[in-house]
């Protein structure tokens, strides 16, 4: 008898600091054992991971790959127009099924051996199964379909495909919580239509990224564009709403309600200076929802991000890619009703986000900064104490909230 | 009189090795004066160029803009010292019209961090229009589309390409 325990029944390699939130030790960026029980208990467990957009698949007999954790999978809308989402894994000796990035196709083929599957991802042929002229071929009483790629389980949540394992994965509006959902619902409020994407890749571990989306303490302190302009500081009105349990959040916050000079009163490096755009147009937005909202950014346990920087909308697929290299997958899209003018000012505005983004492009590096910081401190913890100890909502955005309430969906998942 | 094939490969060249060395060589101010006052500059990925999507890394309409980028990565945007090195290369030039050209090159770009950690950064196309003075001697881009070869980029793309 195999008495060999299963991974999922192995004890957590390590212990969380008796502290709890407020503290993050180092050896949760760099442990190899970690990384294998995300995968299991995170990735591959009870958690929705954002697969693509439904517009990304535009009509019948398309495809998409896309990954969960480690795991590569394929997205597929069927004749019917159905969504189906499984492994890409051939059932017989593992290889890809799916290679493009994207595609059309009535059935696919494993490049190996032929085998065949549908769009739903059942195995429907096996090539020389019965040999050829009554020699070779598989045992009459083989049945290689039990080895065929695991299906996923999926929400079409407006308009965002996600995907997951696991049957105990509560509903996505529930999983994001109410007050978090209503946001996700604002900006995927009617169809949209994807402008292009790109992929950033970090040189860091996957969560380092996730707590930097959920850090609302830094997004005036580092990014220096938006302070010298004025045109998001911490005293503009906003917030940080806390859902699921923990791991949803968004941070938002209104223009022009800035009311003075806390900056320059606090002698921050962001506050020196102040300086115009010659060409301010590439800032100047509309109140698409009548809301007067100018950043609305939504993370979700564990890699996905939905952002509303004035015009400009974003969604994000954090993938990670070992223990210290991230993917950064952006996706930009508009509304599939836009005018030429808003188009325009979508693309413009591009000009703030991803790799090269006025606001962002420090985001890229910072994450590596901590992975090459802590390198030799893997007992050593992160301070975690802006805003308290707690894990809730919260009027300011000088707060490190959403991030403990990261690692408290973390926790849970990995029963550590 | 209007310049000639020789003249028109000579002066697009030029504009293309001074742009690079300028950018190699941290002149960056002088970045928005190889175009026109209504140059414009873009950063696309092939994928995304291929299919007709048209989402930029980096979109300037303007020296204005051009101007506001460059003020934003010398005075707001925070990344580690780093430089180029561009090498450009198989430069075909179209004529269009008497002041204006379209040529289309090869470039690769390696970046050098300040620890002296180098990589090949970038490949790809440069997608030309140029305006000519009469006799040449003058060349700015009316459009300068960079074509980057991969969708991935790594950590960021601060300095231009
Ligand atoms: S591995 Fe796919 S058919 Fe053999
Ligand atoms: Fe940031």
């Amino acid at each position: 008898m195999n008495t060999t325990a299963s991974p999922s029944a192995a004890a957590p390699p390590r212990a969380w600091p008796a502290e709890g939130l407020t503290r993050v030790p180092y050896w949760v960026y760099q442990d190899e054992a970690i990384y294998a029980r995300e995968q299991e208990k995170i990735f591959r467990g009870a958690s929705w991971s954002f697969l693509c957009l439904d517009a990304e698949l535009p009509g019948p007999n398309t495809y998409r790959t896309s990954d969960i954790g480690d795991m590569p999978v394929v997205v597929t809308r069927d004749a019917e127009g159905v969504l189906h989402a499984f492994e890409n894994r051939c059932a017989h000796r593992g290889a890809l099924l799916a290679l493009k990035r994207s595609g059309e196709a009535k059935e696919i083929a494993c490049i190996y051996h032929n085998w065949t599957y549908d769009l739903k991802g059942n195995l429907q042929g096996v090539a020389f199964r019965r040999g050829v002229a009554g020699k070779g071929g598989m045992p009459a009483d083989a049945k290689p379909e039990c080895n065929a790629p695991r299906k996923l389980r999926l929400e079409l949540y407006h308009g965002v495909v996600f995907g997951t394992l696991s049957d105990q994965t509560p509903p996505m509006e529930e999983y994001l919580g109410p007050e978090v959902a209503a946001k996700f619902k604002r900006v995927m409020n009617r169809p949209v239509k994807p402008l292009g994407g790109y992929t950033q890749i970090l040189n860091s571990n996957w969560k380092l990224y996730l707590e930097n989306v959920k850090d609302s303490y830094h997004a005036s302190l580092l990014h220096l564009f938006f302070a010298k302009f004025r045109i998001n500081r911490l005293t503009h009105k906003g917030g940080v709403l806390v859902g699921g349990d923990g791991g949803s959040h968004v941070s938002f916050s209104h223009e022009g309600t800035s009311s003075g000079n806390e900056y320059e009163k606090a002698g921050l490096r962001s506050a020196a200076g102040g300086f115009t755009l010659e060409a301010p147009q590439l800032v100047a937005s509309v109140d698409e929802w009548g809301d007067g909202g100018t950043i609305q950014i939504l993370g979700m346990f564990p890699g996905f991000v939905l952002q509303q920087i004035k015009n400009c909308l974003a969604v994000r697929r954090v993938v990670p890619r070992g223990v210290n290299q991230t993917e950064l997958l952006w996706t930009v899209f508009g509304y599939a009703d836009d005018d030429e003018a808003m188009l325009q000012r979508r693309l413009l505005q591009a000009n703030l986000i991803g790799p090269a983004g006025f606001i962002s492009m420090e985001d890229g590096a910072a994450t590596g900064f901590v992975q090459r910081g802590v390198a030799g401190a893997h007992d050593y913890n992160s301070f975690v104490e802006m805003g308290g100890a707690g894990v809730a909502s919260d009027e300011s955005r000088v707060t490190e909230t959403s991030v403990r309430g990261f690692w408290q969906a973390w926790r849970r998942r990995m029963e550590m | 009189m209007a310049a000639n094939a020789i003249e028109r490969q000579f002066a697009v060249e030029q504009l293309l090795a001074r742009y690079a060395q300028a950018l190699d060589g941290d002149a960056l101010e002088s970045w928005p004066d190889f175009f026109v006052e209504q140059g414009r500059y873009r950063i696309l990925t092939a994928e995304n160029y291929s299919q007709g999507l048209p989402l930029p890394l980096v979109q300037a309409d303007s020296r204005a803009m051009l101007r506001d980028r460059v003020a934003a990565l010398r005075h707001a945007n925070i990344y580690e010292a780093q430089h180029y090195r561009h090498v450009v290369s198989c430069t075909v030039v179209e004529k269009v019209d008497a002041q204006t050209v379209t040529a289309v090159s090869n470039f690769m770009v390696a970046r050098i961090m300040h620890d002296g950690a180098t990589t090949l950064f970038a490949t790809g196309r440069y997608l030309d229009r140029i305006r000519l003075s009469n006799d040449a001697a003058e060349a700015k881009f009316e459009e300068r589309l960079v074509i980057l070869d991969s969708s991935r980029i790594d950590t960021l793309l601060a300095i231009p390409l």
